[in-house]
């Protein structure tokens, strides 16, 4: 049996058509995701990282070029590919169960074993006291780990991820870091995230796409090796960061600096 | 100020009214069959709840409302509902509701008693499209506001059409829709007294109102003025009180 052949973006261009003109969003993008690849996007605010998610997810198909889930062409969004939004987009009626149960209403799941599913997944975001919660009563670091168990509650082997702890602390981030990380390598999940942190991208990821705007396009692939993945310290890791951060257009020395920066965050 | 007295706030300027009513009838040299005083108007209480089943006239009315109410809410919220969520019918019949929305309520009496008769039916028929309008316009209008961000969410999720509408879009129109009934629940009563008045003579506040016109009982007439504004500020808080309760997720 041949290997699995993941996510595949084949030539993808997307126009958005406004008022006084066209806004080209995303101009031949190509990009592939192994099965059980954690790929990172990176790139300045409005280089059509968002959009390309809702393309992944068949939200929108008017767009040029192919792109394949499994080998199969993307037509509508499927329970195959779990979502967390940039912001979490919970429904303030419904509780925190009732958030996440929401997402299994399409399953074929017996009652029960959606209960389990539910009580399992608050628990992995370490949100079980606030079950019955409704979103307005959670802060909004809680509430983006709702989000996080709403898209892993149906098990999907895709999980796309927009900037999902873009709004936390500094605190709940690296431990939101560390769980995603495990939560995606022990379900095998093939996972793109979005996200304006270089630092988390290196820490995550097994290969970074860094973007460039006007038109969003890819702008380098880099692969991230096992070493450098685990620890923030590792020279490797700080010089991958550096790299990317010069593709961004950041200068160097600033570079330098927020890599301090999060060594002191690290060693405290 | 304290909490304690704030809750005196609201009931300082009805009862400097009342004073002064009471102050200018007996002082003011006021004609008393054009201003009775409150003595007067409490007395002529006493007596119609005596001797002409008052009580009797108020459940008359109330019920009325009630049904027009239930009939003209119910119509209201289902037509929101389906305009609201079609977007090929509201195309369709906006125009249609929106130019029913510029006739007056009380332009339909004439017409409507001609069809449904100035009895019973003419009366709930009234008071049903004035409680119809404010629930479809609040429904329709909420519905078909719902924020894509939902929308978007029903789609990630694969929700049916009947999961979209009921953990989606009823919810988001909720507030809404609140709205609308509560508005329909003033209109009902309103238009209650109005079919009272002005159709067929039946038991009911309206009716009690047209006798003391005709006797020239001017006390009977305040009284029932003042029936008619201290029941519909009551089924106002009524509704506000059921409001909070039901979309408890908003302060929660
Ligand atoms: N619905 C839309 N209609 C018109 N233009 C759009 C639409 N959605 C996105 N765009 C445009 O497409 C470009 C990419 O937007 P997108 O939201 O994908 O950026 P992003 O990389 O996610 O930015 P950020 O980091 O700020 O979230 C922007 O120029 C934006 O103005
Ligand atoms: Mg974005």
């Amino acid at each position: 049996m041949t290997e699995a052949p993941g996510l595949e973006i084949l030539g993808v261009s997307k126009r958005f058509h406004v008022a006084g003109g066209a806004v080209q969003a995303l101009s031949d993008i190509n990009l592939t995701a192994r099965r059980g690849e954690f790929l990172a996007l990176v790139g300045a605010s409005g280089c059509g990282k968002s959009t390309l998610l809702r393309l992944i997810l068949g939200l929108d198909t008017d767009y040029d070029g192919r792109i394949l889930v499994d080998g199969q062409p993307v037509l509508r969004p499927g329970l195959d590919r779990g979502m967390v939004f940039q912001e979490h987009r919970l429904l303030p009626w419904l509780t925190v169960t009732g958030n996440v149960a929401a997402a299994l209403r399409q399953s074929r799941l017996g009652q029960a074993e959606k209960r389990d599913l539910v009580a399992q997944h608050l628990d992995l975001v370490g949100l079980t006291r606030f079950a019955t919660a409704y979103p307005s009563q959670l802060s909004g670091g809680m509430a983006q780990r709702v989000a996080i168990a709403r898209a892993l509650v149906n098990r999907p082997p895709f999980l796309l991820l927009d900037e999902p702890l873009g709004a936390l602390d500094a605190l709940t981030r690296l431990r939101l870091q560390d769980e995603l990380k495990r939560i995606v390598s022990d379900g095998g999940i093939t996972a793109v995230l979005v996200t304006h942190d270089v630092d988390e991208a290196v820490y995550l990821a097994n290969r970074i796409a860094v973007m460039h705007p006007n038109p969003g396009r890819i702008a380098a692939i880099l692969p991230v090796t096992d070493s450098v993945e685990r620890d923030r310290s590792e020279p490797e890791f700080i010089r991958l960061r550096d790299t990317v951060l010069g593709l961004l257009g950041v200068r160097e020395g600033t570079g330098r600096r927020a890599a301090a920066d999060v060594d002191r965050r690290v060693a405290a | 100020m304290t909490t304690r007295w704030r809750i005196f706030l609201p009931w300082i300027v009805p009862v400097l009214f009342f004073l002064a009513w009471d102050l200018l009838a007996h002082f003011g040299h006021a004609d008393p069959r054009f201003l009775p005083s409150l003595e007067q108007v409490g007395g002529r209480a006493v007596a119609e709840w005596r001797d002409e089943d008052l009580l009797g006239h108020v459940l008359a009315s109330l019920q009325r409302a009630g049904i027009g109410f239930g009939i003209g809410g119910a119509a209201g919220l289902a037509l929101g509902l389906v305009i609201g969520l079609a977007p090929l019918l509201q195309r369709l019949l906006g125009p249609l509701l929106l130019v029913h929305r510029q006739i007056a309520l009380f332009a339909w009496i004439p017409l409507l008693s001609m069809w449904f008769g100035g009895g019973e039916a003419g009366k709930l028929a009234f008071i049903s499209l004035a409680a119809f309008q404010p629930v479809l316009t609040n429904t329709w209008q909420g519905v078909a506001n719902i924020p894509g961000k939902f929308r978007e969410l029903a789609a990630v999720l694969t929700f049916s059409r009947i999961d979209t509408v009921r953990l989606v879009a009823l919810p988001a129109a909720l507030p809404s829709i609140f709205t609308g009934l509560q508005s329909a629940l003033i209109y009902a009563w309103v238009a209650t007294i109005g079919a009272e008045l002005f159709l067929n003579v039946a038991p009911g506040i309206g009716g009690r109102m047209n006798e003391g016109q005709q006797l020239f009982k001017m006390d009977l007439l305040l009284l029932c003025v003042v029936l008619m504004g201290g029941i519909g500020l009551l089924l106002n808080q009524a509704a506000t009180l059921l409001q909070a309760r039901l979309l408890r997720w908003r302060t929660a």
